[in-house]
């Protein structure tokens, strides 16, 4: 169970990751894009969601039972390599529906002080 | 010269998806979830079988839209729910359908797209939809 103190508290990411052209045609590669310049819409997630797990399960989430629920982008701009991507990560909100907890936490993406892409990750933990 | 008018049902396009493709997008995201890619543990979690990473539905129907829209640089906003999971058995190319729908033209004039993602003739996305420029 999710420490209810937590909600609407954000966490700044520790670390930067460092976007590379490698990783970003590696994500393309696998959806069938072949336009690279840019990151494909979702490829935040692969930075955002690891963040969002280490912070949950810091906070007592039960992440083997994690199914993700929802999901929503906000995009700036595209994220392209070159990047050095810090992530925000907040927790909105938390319920407890039908015995399953209900967790929403953002992660805003950052290179230096600009915002470049917001996710919402919605993470149901099964009763 | 805009790309969209409101109302306007955009064409289908079908992605397959297999075990291999699992992998691949398990080692591209970072998601090593084993209920992605074996049979054993999924069953010992209550599954039918392997399933699909959402984000990977996900990351397909956002392939879908940014074609549709001229290319990912024009894609604002994008959300989903996972209503459905997409069970992937072995040795078989599943097939992902994903067609969508001008419902809005917003003030700002982007084009709002009502996205449909269909497997074995089930919905496996609810509340898809994307924000795109209508350029």
């Amino acid at each position: 169970m999710l420490n209810p103190d937590l909600v609407g508290r954000t966490f700044p990411g520790a670390t930067s990751t460092a976007v590379s052209q490698e990783s970003i045609s590696a994500f393309a590669a696998v959806i069938g894009e072949s336009e690279i310049s840019v990151a494909t819409p979702t490829y935040a997630i692969t930075i955002t969601l690891d963040q969002s797990q280490k912070l949950l399960q810091e906070s007592g989430l039960d992440w083997t039972r994690v199914v993700h629920g929802e999901q929503r982008f906000e995009i700036k701009r595209p994220i392209v390599a070159g990047d050095t991507l810090r992530c925000d990560s907040t927790i909105e909100s938390a319920r407890v529906m039908a015995g399953n907890e209900i967790v929403t936490v953002r992660g805003d993406l950052f290179n230096g002080t600009e915002l470049v892409v917001s996710t919402w990750s919605t993470l149901v933990v099964r009763a | 010269m805009s790309r969209f008018i409101l109302g306007q049902e955009l064409p289908s396009h079908t992605f397959h998806i297999n075990r291999a493709l699992l992998v691949a997008y398990a080692n591209a995201s970072g998601d090593q979830n084993p209920i992605h890619q074996d049979e054993a543990f999924a069953k010992s979690v209550g599954l039918p079988d392997v399933i699909a990473h959402g984000m990977l539905t996900m990351a397909l129907a956002g392939k879908y839209v940014a074609d549709q829209a001229g290319g990912s640089t024009s894609v604002k906003e994008f959300s989903v729910r996972f209503t459905k999971p997409v069970v992937v058995p072995a040795n078989t190319d599943v097939e992902l359908i994903i067609s969508g729908k001008v419902s809005e033209i917003t003030e700002a004039g982007d084009a709002k797209i009502d996205i449909t993602a269909v497997c074995a003739e089930t919905k496996v996305l609810g509340m898809a939809k994307a924000i795109v420029a209508n350029a």
